[in-house]
């Protein structure tokens, strides 16, 4: 395949195969796959899986429907986050979690250490492989494999299908801000799937993706990505995720110091940028206002789709908003950017 | 796939040299490895370069990498055309994608970069190495 590999929490990944930018574009124009088999998947069965669950995210699991995901948050009892994850209810008694390659032992850890509820934690990463086909073009490519009703399954719903003779459950979620889907299904079918999909993705001009893509395409959609927006000393209030936090839902790991945080106010607070001097500012540089020290770069990158060089980062507070002008420390000297709204990118539906 | 009549360094420089002066670039590893190119620093005419030292750095959609000076000397000319179309250091780096052009401070130099083979055979190394 010509992928360039590299180690990835302890995984050989492919960060590219036919490059970056001819990847994004894929997605952004028609469709790309991704082996993102290195996700962990957690499992909790038995009549208490939803009070658990309930107990260990902040997102409302006792709303879900039955074949509905969302997107939640782990978070300690301080209000910083273990992981972010999706939470699949497939029945009133089985949940699956996706969670982070790297992090999926110690959220395994956490949600057991967490269980005096009637529930059972599995750690199922090895019974899974997990791919995700993405872009405008992923419904069609995807719908020639199975006989399920693709456009019949809502945003962050999905269904428990038959793909290429395989057993998957399909959800249509994704990490790009394109439409597409996730699939889930036994690791032994992982190659003779995957080839499936590029067959049939070719009309569209189908690429294989790599990780490189899936950050550039997930930084455009402003999704968050464990490590870097968010991380153990991080709220979610503070990293623009209220919206899946439910203080009202009952008791949860970290909810009073989110109550707390969110009576006070938070102090800082995720933003956009755009560089508007020359540079890219990167993970972890500096930003500062009016020349002090106010913050740091989470994500930054070239926008493939935007043709500009955009990041996030952290500021505070009162300075979050966006038309703020700042410097990113680039290399020793400031470089002048702008908070701008995130997301950078909105698919037109 | 290395041309012979440059001569290359282990952190995947190359020149070459005609009448005291070095046209300098990176190599074709040096660009696959660093995938996409968005931006080029390169030195100011008139600076001087010394050998194994930073005079500039390349940025792609990932990573930004520093580039060093194969040989001493001061900077005559530079690759301007880089500065619009960095993606030239991706299509084509042993020719138009070249970044500045040298007059070497010493000829003695040369003798220690490594040759078209000798280079193949340590990105060799470094892939196998990965």
């Amino acid at each position: 395949m010509g992928a360039k590999m590299v180690d990835f929490g302890g995984w050989d990944m492919p960060l590219q195969y036919s490059g970056i930018l001819e990847e994004h574009r894929a997605v952004r124009t028609g469709v790309g796959v991704f082996d993102v088999s290195h996700m962990g998947e957690i499992e909790i069965h038995g009549p208490d899986a939803g009070a658990l669950a309930d107990y260990v995210t902040t997102n409302a699991v006792g709303k879900l429907q039955n074949g509905q995901a969302h997107y939640s948050g782990l978070l300690y009892e301080h209000g910083g986050f273990v992981d972010d994850i999706l939470v699949h209810k497939i029945a009133a008694d089985h949940l699956l979690l996706c969670v982070n390659a790297s992090n999926q032992d110690k959220d395994y850890q956490h949600i057991a250490g967490a269980n005096r509820f009637h529930a059972a934690v599995d750690l199922a990463s090895d019974r899974y492989t997990q791919l995700a086909i993405q872009g405008p073009r992923a419904i069609q490519t995807l719908q020639k494999l199975t006989s399920a009703d693709l456009a019949a399954i809502g945003y962050y719903h999905f269904i428990d299908g038959v793909v290429a003779e395989t057993r998957t459950l399909i959800a249509r979620t994704g990490y790009t801000g394109e439409d597409g889907f996730e699939i889930y299904f036994a690791p032994e079918h992982s190659e003779r799937v995957w080839n499936m999909i590029l067959d049939a993705g070719q009309e569209f001009g189908i690429k294989p993706c790599g990780l490189g893509a899936r950050n550039t395409l997930r930084l455009e959609a402003g999704m968050a990505l464990y490590g870097h927006e968010i991380h153990a000393t991080i709220t979610p209030l503070e990293a623009g995720l209220a919206w899946i936090v439910k203080l009202d839902k009952g008791d949860f790991i970290g909810r009073a110091a989110l109550a707390r945080q969110k009576e006070q106010g938070v102090s800082r607070k995720l933003a956009g940028f755009e560089m508007t001097g020359r540079g890219i500012g990167r993970d972890d540089y500096e930003v500062l206002l009016d020349g002090a020290p106010a913050g740091w770069v989470t994500s930054g990158s070239p926008s493939p789709t935007l043709n500009k060089n955009i990041g996030m980062c952290y500021l505070p507070a009162g300075h979050s908003k966006p038309g703020q002008r700042i410097q990113i420390v680039i290399r020793n000297q400031p470089v002048e950017a702008i908070t701008v709204p995130v997301p950078f990118y909105k698919r037109i539906k | 796939m290395y041309p012979e009549d440059l001569r290359y360094t282990k952190q995947h420089e190359w020149v070459r040299v005609s009448e005291g002066v070095g046209v300098v670039g990176i190599t074709d590893y040096a660009q696959k490895e660093l995938g996409d190119i968005v931006y080029v620093d390169l030195p100011r005419v008139g600076t001087a370069l010394q050998q194994g030292k930073v005079m500039g750095s390349v940025e792609s959609v990932k990573a930004v990498s520093d580039i060093y000076a194969p040989v001493s000397g001061e900077v005559l000319e530079i690759n301007e055309a880089l500065s619009t179309a960095p993606e030239k250091l991706n299509e084509n780096p042993h020719g138009d994608g070249w970044m500045i052009k040298v007059r070497l401070s010493s000829q003695d130099e040369i003798a220690g970069l490594l040759s078209a083979a000798d280079y193949q055979k340590f990105v060799a190394e470094e892939e196998t190495g990965h």
